[in-house]
């Protein structure tokens, strides 16, 4: 095996499953639970501070088995707006995806509004994307707009 | 009109036709405010935090048509004082009415409880948020005293900053071409997330400070109350508190038409001397309320 291979290998090929790709160093954790893989029972491989000729350092996911709708896909948006999802079967890539900012963000976030009825109740919140760039958000509830985003516990 | 089962919890909820066709009808019920079309229904009126006058407006309004209410003004007095969900409350009470009303302290209530609810539910405030029943019934105020919604020069004064009522009626007025003249001491100016309403129907805005540079040219003048309790330095509070005090003498060189609004209540805002003159329109405002919610709950119900 040459240096090259080795170096390749750092994580390993799958079979069947997505490779998520150009990852914020610092959101890969987030990303893995927005996507439900921190509680995937096949194999997930994690690398991260990878060298990246674009971003400078990188994180990677991979998922065993594991593909994704592009509704999933937009879940990340807000956390890793420039992922890239690979599609592999047989080992060959099948396809690239690319993430949107949704219309609608689910679950995810907390509103900033101390005063809004999700901050009181147990109520999954709902956000309405008014501006993407930058990124403007409407509280589906008490109908605060914000630029600052905060996420769930 | 079919604005069966559709909830109002936002100015933003109906189309500019929609609120036309509640001002249509308001007219109606204005003219003969006592029907019994709402006979066999029960409307449920629950207010969790104080209010007079939008409660006894709703609830007269309610049974002027002959319909029963039930409900509560006082929520020490409910379940909710033992730990209840706002969920469980609004479920439960699903099960025993025919339309629910709602004031609630906390924004975005009513949203979620019209969601949670299984009949049509009209949002009588929420916090901060909305009040899209004095929307309502500012619009009508506004389209009797002019005779029209279209080209007005509608001045806002006081606490622009917020004031939920002038922030709703600057949503609604944009559709209908306003110029807006804002008139504010510089801490309480209007936010520019509303601001961003007048900008996106490419309507014209002007900011002032002073009170009187408007009165020559206003079609509308909406008071409102600056409130002691938005200020975080008390000095600042006192240099502004009576810079926007309405006499009649100020009224010289106004237009005939020209009336004045207040979502009430009003402190001292505008002199009580102002109350005789035929600019004064306020509490005739307040009694609009009546048939707006009148023709809010008809066509909520289906009966018009």
């Amino acid at each position: 095996m040459t240096k090259q291979n080795k170096k390749e290998l750092v994580v390993s090929a799958i079979e069947n499953g997505t490779v998520i790709d150009h990852i914020p160093v610092d959101t890969v954790l987030m990303v893995l639970s927005i996507l439900g893989l921190d509680k995937y029972e096949d194999e997930v491989l994690i690398g991260n501070n990878l060298n990246s000729k674009k971003y400078g350092k990188k994180g990677i996911i991979k998922a065993r088995n594991k593909f994704f709708e592009q509704e999933d896909i937009n879940k990340i948006a807000l956390v890793a707006p420039n992922a890239t999802l690979i599609v592999i079967r047989d080992y060959e890539v099948v396809e690239k995806k690319f993430v949107e900012i949704p219309k609608k963000i689910e679950k995810i976030l907390k509103c900033i509004n101390p005063n809004c009825i999700t901050n009181k109740e147990t109520i999954e919140t709902k956000f309405n994307v008014i501006e993407e760039k930058p990124l403007k958000i409407q509280c589906h509830y008490c109908e605060k707009t914000m630029t600052n985003i905060r996420f769930a516990e | 009109m079919n604005l069966k089962g559709k909830n109002l919890i936002s100015i933003t909820d109906y189309s500019k036709e929609e609120y036309l066709d509640i001002l249509r009808l308001a007219a109606e019920f204005e003219k003969n405010p006592k029907q019994e079309i709402l006979r066999d229904k029960v409307v449920a009126s629950i207010f969790f935090e104080p209010s007079t006058r939008t409660r006894l407006s709703f609830e007269s309004a309610a049974s002027m048509l002959g319909a029963k209410v039930i409900g509560f003004s006082n929520p020490s007095a409910t379940s909710q004082s033992k730990g209840e969900s706002l969920h469980d409350t609004i479920k439960m009470l699903s099960s025993y009415v025919d339309i629910i009303v709602m004031r609630h302290s906390i924004e975005g209530a009513a949203r979620y409880a019209a969601e949670v609810a299984s009949v049509p539910f009209i949002n009588a405030g929420d916090g901060a948020n909305q009040h899209p029943t004095q929307c309502m019934l500012d619009l009508y105020s506004i389209l009797k005293t002019q005779g029209t919604l279209e080209n007005l020069n509608i001045a806002l004064v006081g606490d622009l900053k917020y004031g939920r009522t002038v922030h709703s009626l600057v949503q609604a007025m944009s559709n209908f071409n306003a110029t807006f003249h804002l008139v504010s001491p510089n801490e309480l100016k209007l936010p520019s997330s509303v601001k961003m309403h007048i900008k996106d129907a490419n309507l014209k805005y002007e900011q002032y400070t002073n009170l009187e540079d408007v009165i020559p040219f206003a079609d509308i003048i909406y008071m409102t109350r600056i409130q002691r309790e938005r200020f975080s330095d008390p000095l600042e509070y006192e240099k502004v508190k009576d810079s926007y005090i309405l006499d009649s003498a100020m009224l010289k060189g106004c237009k005939e038409t020209m009336r004045i609004l207040h979502p009430l209540p009003r402190v001292n805002e505008i002199a009580t001397d102002v109350d005789k003159t035929p600019y004064a329109y306020y509490f005739q405002q307040a009694r609009n309320g009546v048939y707006v919610r009148q023709a809010l709950m008809a066509a909520i119900l289906g009966v018009k």
